[in-house]
């Protein structure tokens, strides 16, 4: 670190200098990540160098913070909901549910089956789309640039389905306290069983074209490798756990909504490494195709919102609730707190991408900054949900 | 040394096999729709910003400015502005007096329909919860998500003035800035 004052300023602010002041000598601190008011991820990680190697990494979060729990008190409990969509843009349909799901919780309110259904079917098709969004830019980070316009090419079939219940095709803003707000209409379920074999087909061509290639082969075995005793201690959850051998879906351990019901298997990979997160992810999206399949085929007919479901000046009677769903990235919760007031007293959200991004100090440690790139990407951060 | 030179053999092999792929695809139409010349064809689905339904008489909304819809509101990007009561004439008047003299409650005149229906598109999220709400179904959504404009002004509007424009009733510009808003007022 530098002491002369003409050019002190350019050691960087207050987070770079407390990091320099452990540096060793002759080490290089450089900040990692698209780090631009502008940008739409903002991710910031202060990595200390030794040549090639990374001595210490820190990530500095706080540059996306929108105050979502903060406006969850100055709002009523349905006047929140769009705000979950933009939690997480990757998977903005699992944190609709978390939401909803604590909210139906604490009011004691009962969902009708299919709207049960609807909810299975939609979240599983968004888990794809944030799976298919993740390869896509988990390939173009590593520098493979064709993929992410096949991933797209499927996406967008996607959206085109989730458009046409919810009216948008990223920020969805769908659930509602007791239901959803609009029925699959014939269309919609028409376009989802043409997709699901359509889809099955093209994972065997995602094989032929990426995953067996031996260049990204060599790019991501054996690099980040995360043992199941680190996972426990920074609470990570969803894919990266399971890329480690833990088997801990929320579906499955906390079971919730018609899940049980279904008949789908958990993923899980012993290699510990990038490639382990990269199987699981997608294997996973193979079992989110059987997941739909098998709902569309059991969803009653029916009521989708309850009678005299909740309005906006509903009050959430006093009471608190915890609904945790299993999102793209891993365990979404919501914790809210209500003292029967007209908002809702207290909401916290739990981002699966917080303590995800945690690991990455410690995995990062020794390894050579273009694999660091490789371990942030495998573990599938979308900076929007870790800052909420 | 041949289990490593099979080891090289089965990894350029990997790299024939994503090849045949790009092939493949690379020989198939174009996925793309190029925009401004080509439009998708599912855009009926989609939100675009909120207009007012009319009611029979064309260029006349539905709504009946209760103002459920403002107060339902994640954004605060509505305000109903409600007719002012007409100013009875004379002889209205006289029968006003005679009918509190008698103990009646006067029959309330004034239209239902609002003067104004300022809509903010530049807060709103497109939730869709004023619609929810509103009890006689006066709201919709535009399936035009091409809307853009020049200034944020553009984005200001007054749905009534927008009703009446698309009834071919008055010519005027759909898009009211706020201090135009006041002048008119």
């Amino acid at each position: 670190m530098t002491t002369n004052p003409i050019i002190d300023h350019l050691a960087g602010d207050f987070y770079t200098q407390n990091f320099a002041k452990t540096a060793g000598e002759g080490n290089l601190i450089l900040n990692l990540g698209p780090q631009h008011p502008s940008t739409h991820g903002v991710l910031r990680v202060v990595v200390e160098l030794d040549g090639e190697y990374i001595m210490r990494a820190e990530p500095v979060l706080g540059y996306l913070h929108r105050m979502h729990e903060k406006m969850a008190e100055v709002k009523t409990a349905a006047q929140f909901i769009p705000n979950m969509g933009r939690v997480d843009y990757g998977h903005a349909l699992g944190w609709n549910w978390a939401f909803v799901g604590a909210a139906e919780k604490v009011g004691g309110i009962e969902v009708p089956e299919r709207a049960e259904y609807i909810r299975v079917i939609t979240c599983e098709l968004n888990r794809i789309a944030s799976h298919l969004l993740w390869w896509g830019a988990y390939l173009l980070d590593l520098g493979a640039f064709t993929p992410i316009m096949y991933a797209f090419d499927d996406r967008e079939k996607i959206l085109d389905i989730l458009q046409i219940p919810t009216g948008s095709r990223l920020t969805y803003s769908y659930f509602r306290i007791g239901g959803v707000a609009q029925d699959l209409n014939a269309e919609c379920i028409r376009l989802i069983q043409e997709f699901i074999p359509w889809f099955r087909a093209r994972l065997p061509m995602y094989k032929d074209l990426v995953s067996d290639n031996i260049i990204l082969r060599k790019r991501i075995e054996n690099i980040g490798v995360i043992e199941q005793e680190t996972c426990r201690r920074f609470g990570a959850t969803g894919p990266v756990a399971r890329g480690s051998g833990i088997n801990y879906d929320v579906r499955r351990a906390v079971p919730y909504s018609v899940y049980p019901k279904l008949d789908f298997e958990v993923p899980t990979s012993d290699l510990k490494c990038a490639r382990g997160r990269y199987d699981v992810r997608m294997i996973e999206m193979e079992q989110s195709l059987r997941i739909i399949e098998q709902a569309l085929e059991m969803m009653p007919e029916g009521e989708i919102l309850i009678k005299g479901a909740p309005k906006p000046s509903w009050k959430v009677p006093k009471g608190e609730g915890y609904f945790a769903v299993e999102g793209a990235r891993g365990k979404i919760g919501a914790y809210v707190v209500s003292d029967g007031g007209k908002n809702i007293y207290r909401t916290k959200l739990r981002a699966p991408g917080f303590c995800n991004l945690s690991l990455f100090a410690e995995v990062s440690k020794g390894t050579i900054l273009a694999d660091a790139v490789a371990i942030l990407g495998s573990l599938d951060l979308i900076i929007p949900e870790i800052d909420r | 040394m041949i289990k490593e030179a099979l080891n090289t053999m089965s990894d350029l092999w990997s790299l024939m096999v994503g090849l045949r792929v790009t092939k493949d695809y690379f020989l198939e139409p174009q996925v793309t729709v190029r925009y401004p010349w080509v439009e998708v064809n599912n855009i009926a689905s989609f939100k675009g910003h909120l207009e007012l339904v009319s009611a029979k008489a064309p260029g006349k909304p539905k709504c009946i400015s209760c103002g459920m819809c403002a107060l339902a509101c994640p954004s605060n990007c509505l305000t109903v502005v409600k007719r002012k009561a007409p100013k009875p004439t004379p002889e209205e008047e006289q029968a006003l007096a005679e009918a509190k003299a008698k103990g009646e409650k006067p029959k309330d005149k004034t239209p239902k329909d609002p003067e104004k229906f300022l809509y903010d598109y530049t807060l709103c999220s497109l939730c869709g919860t004023c619609m929810e709400n509103c009890p006689v179904g006066a709201l919709s959504f535009t399936g035009s998500p091409y809307l853009a404009g020049y200034s944020r002004d553009d984005f200001h509007f007054d749905l009534v003035q927008v009703l009446k424009n698309q009834a071919g009733l008055e010519g005027m510009d759909a898009s009211v800035a706020p201090e135009a808003g006041k002048s008119e007022a």
